[in-house]
């Protein structure tokens, strides 16, 4: 059975307006832990800040609101209409592909997908912050649990993943890049307790707090956390991890459809990269660049896949 | 105006009919709550299938379920035999219509139909004129609208020859029914209706331009926003076909493809649910975004088949109508199984002064109308709606016709009060493809829910019910 471009472009860009929603709905929860505490423990609007360069849409925030309030930001990115990159918008996009693809979903996913964007509405007038984080985070797992347990293993369920898996390497290096400067060693203006939150709040945004601990048996260090975020694979959400999945899903499609492309040498090179990559070497030569660079060759693959696939 | 109707279980009161004799015993014994409760269970199960209708200019309901009736409407073998033999006779006659005026118009020389009806009609399409479609087939999927005045007389009451929907709520009812009622089904043998989708694809594969191996056949939707998108999505399913839009495809050297992951993908069959005005950009309307440019000349070209093909619209026009029974006997030189409404064409003068003076007990239609909009019901219209017809009537006399108003058979319906009569009409599909042609046993049954009421249209508080015929 062929599989339409369109088709695969709308599965694709479903799983990554999901997996962006669930992304933002981590940025806030991270940024509320932080300003909840007294600016010399790291607290204040700095964080606010940080959440909207994460979420990659300082210059439209600043265009329409001027300043960074926390009222602002969690407006902009959890309810805007207005704004592209608010969660409710990931989630009506995703819908909106879903139904365009009903036939290609299992009806669990679309009861998934669906009754996340009937329970959005009624949770947004409820005007909840803290329960809406929870529920975008909630049925994202719903989301992807039901895709992973009931779609048939072909090519639409790779789009499926490979949208997710693009999308998830962004959300880290992003988080990764804002955050650079707290992790550099030598970072100067060391108040203890500050940096020591602020390393603590980017591994509670990528849900890794705890597998830190397991995996390092050790006090959050900078260093040790772009390790566990950059180069782990045994790390669900590290790039090194993101492009295991890709890889292999790519490699699917190419045994499948018996042709390879620029998607598969350009995602197994930068694979490739991060499996013999030590911590040190991206230190040396600058994690923001190192990141910077990722973010790019990231970008360049999911056009390749488009042009590959999806036009 | 009270009209006495032929009821198909009771005839006019006096008996109970021999193919509803099972129904009638048991609709006497099951207790009136497990209807009820049957009622919402088909309900939930529409619903929770998705099998919604937008309904134009209608925002607030923007996804509706057409209500349906869980009794059943019955045909004995030998009615069915009749109709269905009805059936084909009369869209062999349209597509050997089709195949002459888009030809060598005898039928124009004969003087069987007016030039000016057919060369001046908006639905002839002049690209069609000396183009022959694969096998010499038009109306590939034909809807003919059929209703019934007593036991042995039914009439054809509109062709739907462009793209007639509706046969998704032939085969979910069924599904539905079967769910809900599966000791009725014990004690009937209900001809299957589940075969269509083969019948379907075996029909339009018959069709395909090119021998060399097995035709790829599409089903070409203008978008989930179309009334009927879950149609169109769901006999894409049944079918195992690819439901594709207009991006979806492309033309190359006057040959259609479609864009999929693997690469372009040579199209040769499109069942396309998508009106004539949409279809090429190039051909027609130059502002479709519909449509794929091109696609008039890769038809032409021979290297794609449209079903139905292009400018079928003539054929089912309610002007060319009134003409169908010398049509038919003019092409194949039989009378016509199946009657036709008798019609008054107010382009005529002395059909105008009558259809005038009897307005009161005429259904007035649009001539290019579909689906209930624009028509007058003159017996149950209020003196004042029918003095605005009149006017409007006067004014463009060549876009109506008149009818008389038929007492349109009744069914038994579950209604508030109970198990009443109601109006019916039906709707079977009939498929032609090069080789022969097929028809389901069954058909779509729309019933006006309403009191007394003619009008079965969704669009208009009509709902559905599954139709069976018994078998031998």
């Amino acid at each position: 059975m062929t599989l339409l471009s369109r088709t695969a472009e709308n599965l694709y860009w479903m799983s990554r307006y999901m997996e962006r929603a669930e992304s933002l709905a981590r940025i806030l929860d991270a940024a509320y832990r932080l300003s909840s505490l007294p600016t010399a423990y790291g607290g204040g609007l700095t964080e606010w800040e940080s959440a909207i360069k994460t979420a990659g849409c300082e210059e439209d925030f600043l265009a329409a609101h001027g300043e960074v309030t926390s009222e602002a930001v969690i407006h902009y990115l959890a309810f805007s209409r207005e704004s592209p990159a608010s969660i409710r918008n990931c989630l009506e996009r995703a819908r909106h592909n879903a139904r365009a693809e009903r036939t290609a979903l299992t009806s669990e996913m679309w009861a998934a997908i669906n009754g996340t964007y009937l329970e959005m509405h009624e949770i947004e007038a409820a005007g909840d912050t803290q329960r809406f984080i929870s529920f975008v985070k909630e049925a994202s797992l719903r989301f992807d649990g039901t895709a992973y347990r009931t779609m048939l293993r072909n090519d639409a369920f790779w789009f499926t993943q490979l949208g997710l898996f693009i999308e998830r390497a962004d959300n880290t290096a992003r988080i990764l890049d804002v955050k650079y400067h707290v992790l550099l060693p030598k970072h100067a203006e060391v108040g203890g307790g500050l940096d020591y939150y602020q390393w603590a709040s980017i591994l509670r945004s990528v849900s890794a707090l705890t597998s830190y601990r397991w995996v390092y048996r050790d006090s959050v260090k900078p260093w040790l956390v772009a390790d566990l975020l950059v180069l782990k694979e045994d790390m669900p959400r590290s790039l090194a991890s993101c492009y295991s999945n890709i890889t292999t899903y790519l490699d699917r499609l190419s045994m499948a459809y018996g042709r390879q492309g620029p998607s598969q040498k350009l995602a197994r090179t930068l694979y490739g990269k991060l499996r013999n990559g030590r911590i040190e070497a991206v230190f040396q030569s600058g994690l923001h660049e190192f990141i910077e660079e990722f973010i790019a060759a990231n970008d360049q693959l999911g056009a390749a896949i488009s042009e590959q696939y999806l036009s | 105006m009270a009209l006495r109707a032929f009821d198909e279980m009771s005839s006019f009161g006096d008996r109970c009919r021999p193919a509803y004799e099972r129904l009638q015993a048991w609709l006497g014994q099951v207790p009136r709550e497990l209807l009820a409760q049957r009622r919402t269970e088909a309900e939930l199960l529409f619903r929770r299938m998705g099998i919604t209708f937008a309904v134009y200019g209608d925002t607030e309901a923007e996804e509706r379920i057409i209500p349906f009736d869980i009794v059943p409407r019955i045909l004995a073998a030998e009615e069915w035999t009749l109709l269905a033999a009805g059936l084909e006779q009369r869209v062999r006659a349209l597509n050997a219509f089709l195949k002459d005026i888009y030809g060598p118009r005898e039928i124009i020389r004969a003087g069987v139909v007016p030039e000016a009806m057919i060369l001046g009609n908006p639905f002839f399409k002049p690209e069609m004129t000396q183009f022959r479609p694969a096998g010499d087939v038009y109306i590939h999927i034909a809807g003919i609208d059929v209703v019934r005045v007593d036991a042995d007389t039914f009439y054809v009451l509109e062709d739907n020859a462009r793209a007639p929907s509706g046969v998704s709520y032939m085969l979910e009812n069924r599904e539905a029914m079967m769910r809900l009622f599966p000791e009725l089904f014990g004690r009937h043998r209900v001809a299957p209706v589940d075969g269509y989708t083969d019948e379907l694809l075996a029909s339009l594969r018959s069709v395909a331009p090119r021998a060399a191996g097995e035709p790829t056949v599409v089903l070409m939707t203008p978008g989930p926003y179309n009334s009927a998108y879950y149609e169109h999505s769901f006999l894409a399913d049944r079918l195992g076909v690819e439901l594709v839009e207009g991006r979806d495809l492309f033309v190359k050297d006057d040959c259609v493809f479609m864009r999929t992951t693997e690469g372009p993908k040579r199209v040769d069959v499109i069942y396309r649910r998508i009106d004539d005005e949409f279809l090429d950009p190039l051909a027609f309307r130059p502002d479709s975004m519909l449509g794929v440019p091109g696609l008039m000349l890769a038809y032409q070209a021979g290297n794609v088949t449209l079903a139905n093909a292009v400018g079928t619209g003539i054929a089912d026009d309610k002007a060319i109508y009134s003409y169908m029974p010398e049509i038919l006997t003019f092409y194949l030189g039989e009378e016509p199984m199946l009657k036709n409404v008798p019609t008054w064409r107010c382009r005529e003068p002395q059909a105008l002064a009558y259809v005038l003076e009897h307005l009161d007990e005429l259904v007035v239609k649009e001539v290019h109308g579909s689906g209930g909009y624009g028509m007058l019901i003159g017996p149950h219209a209020d003196q004042a709606t029918r003095d605005t017809f009149a006017e409007k009537l006067k004014h463009a006399p060549d876009h109506f016709i008149a009818q008389p108003t038929l007492a349109l058979s009744t069914s038994p319906t579950l209604v508030e009060s109970g198990i009443a009569p109601r109006h019916v009409d039906l709707r079977p599909f009939v498929l032609t493809g090069a080789d022969r042609v097929r028809i389901v046993p069954g058909g779509l049954t729309r019933v006006a829910l309403k009191e007394g009421s003619l009008v079965v249209n969704s669009s208009q508080g009509g709902g559905t019910k599954d139709t069976w015929v018994l078998g031998d």
